[in-house]
């Protein structure tokens, strides 16, 4: 299932591909630096559900309550913090 | 940002006990004297909200520090609850005023206008009214096709609703839009026109099954006014924050009101029936207790929620609402209030028989009935359950 190893999350290709596909963003996530505040790009906390199923389903991971939280879908960086310290 | 809400001092919880008399009076004096009347001719309850106003209810959600009576939700809750049971539609008014009254609180002290804004509140006892669902956007709260457009310091902004309650009669109305005309859809702020500055086009009548005092027409909204009075905190924290929560309360402590009513008028019906076979517990008595078994369900359900909102409150961090567990219980508080209020209403017209069913008879729960079958359709229950169920896909309790 995981084809992206999580240690080499810097590269954060993966985290930006789900978003293009369930981040509903109005804009082209690509086009985001990793800083970039999602929401100001029209992320929900509705759209975060779908978000976090699919990198649950890409990185083989499950998302404790802890981390369902506004902070953790801010930006593209704060999912790949988010998704290794998952990931151990 | 969030401003905390104090807790009240016991002294204020006392004053309380007082004010909920004074309610009482005038639920008996006004609202119950013209409620048929409000409800036959679906007209606004001009002489309810007059008292209310007289009385300086109006601002009882308002800081003491600008004049208000500077109650908590707890408080605000039993209010409506108390007008329920004699107006459902002067109550639904009321709580409607008091959500967009705690909008401006949380969110718009920080603004020397908004502060100015309370004051004028407490002294003038204006009314405030709510725009947020647009032609166009499906019921959907969270975005706006309409903007706001502001040059130099002033705004210009033109608002299609299908639904502004006491549109017609309200001093302010808060309404919500996009921030700028280039803005997202989801990207909203919420902003206040003021009476004579606004027009407001009717766009629909108001002529439904219940709650038809509120007069809930839709208007074509055209503002203009000052860049300042654009509340300071984004919509969608405003939302999660105030509005959803603070209305499910409200609502379901007014609904409960209404249900509260319904098994008086019960009770009373029994009482009548056992004097008529003395030492004998009539029939219908069975019934009573099994729907006031239900109001007590539902009663306590609001309670528990508000507890914990004005704990949320109290805490005075804003991050604690951006968890789904708080979002999905005030839902499923809204969702179970609206179906438990048809359900006690129902139980007590099969109570009070012919006599229930009956316009002319002090038994009657006609308007009872009808007013609780609004409650699954504003903000329809399809689809906050539907919201739950999404929510629920991530939400782990306890986890």
């Amino acid at each position: 299932m995981s084809d992206t190893p999580v240690k080499t999350l810097s590269d954060t290709h993966a985290i930006r591909e789900v978003l293009a596909q369930h981040g509903r963003l109005s804009v082209d996530v690509h086009s985001l630096d990793e800083d970039s505040d999602l929401y100001n790009a029209g992320l929900t906390s509705l759209a975060t559900v779908g978000i976090m199923l699919a990198l649950e389903d890409r990185f083989d991971i499950e998302f404790p309550e802890s981390k369902l939280s506004r902070v953790t879908f801010r930006s593209v960086a704060t999912i790949a913090e988010a998704v290794s310290e998952i990931a151990g | 940002m969030i401003t905390p809400v104090i807790d009240v001092t016991e002294e204020a919880v006392l004053n309380c006990d007082d004010l909920l008399k004074q309610v009482h009076a005038i639920g008996k004096d006004v609202l119950a004297e013209y409620a048929a009347e409000v409800d036959r001719d679906a007209r606004f309850p001009a002489e309810s909200m007059a008292a209310l106003s007289r009385a300086k209810l109006l601002s009882a959600y308002v800081p003491t520090e600008y004049g208000g009576m500077g109650l908590n939700i707890l408080q605000i809750a039993k209010i409506c609850e108390a007008l329920g049971q004699y107006c459902g539609s002067s109550a639904m008014i009321y709580a409607m005023h008091c959500i967009q009254v705690a909008c401006v609180v949380h969110h718009g002290q920080e603004s020397a206008y908004f502060r100015q804004y309370l004051r004028r509140l407490v002294e003038e006892q204006r009314l405030m009214a709510s725009a947020t669902t647009e032609i166009g956007t499906g019921g959907d709260l969270t975005s706006s096709i309409c903007a706001v457009e502001i040059e130099m310091d002033a705004f210009t902004l033109t608002k299609k609703a299908p639904v502004i309650s006491y549109g017609e009669y309200a001093d302010d109305i808060l309404v919500t839009c996009r921030r700028s005309a280039d803005a997202q859809a989801s990207d909203q702020v919420q902003v206040l026109v003021r009476r004579g500055k606004y027009k407001a086009e009717p766009l629909s009548t108001w002529d439904t099954m219940g709650f038809r005092g509120t007069c809930s027409s839709g208007f074509t909204l055209t503002a203009i006014g000052a860049a300042e009075q654009v509340l300071p905190t984004p919509f969608s924290e405003i939302l999660s924050q105030t509005m959803h929560p603070y209305s499910h309360i409200v609502w379901g402590a007014l609904w409960s009101g209404i249900a509260g009513d319904a098994v008086n008028r019960a009770r009373a019906f029994v009482r009548a029936e056992a004097r008529k076979t003395p030492g004998e517990t009539p029939i219908c008595a069975i019934r009573l207790a099994e729907v006031d078994q239900v109001l007590q369900e539902m009663r306590h359900n609001v309670l528990s929620l508000t507890r914990e909102y004005q704990d949320l409150l109290n805490a005075g961090c804003p991050d604690l609402f951006h968890g789904f567990g708080f979002s999905i219980r005030t839902n499923n508080l809204k969702v179970s209030c609206s179906q438990r209020i048809v359900q006690i209403v129902g139980g007590a017209l099969l109570i009070c028989g012919i006599s229930g069913y009956r316009n002319d008879s002090k038994f009657s729960l006609s308007r009872h009935l009808r007013d609780s079958y609004g409650a699954a359709l504003m903000v329809n229950n399809d689809r906050i359950t539907k919201l739950n169920a999404t929510m629920l896909m991530a939400h782990k309790e306890g986890y």
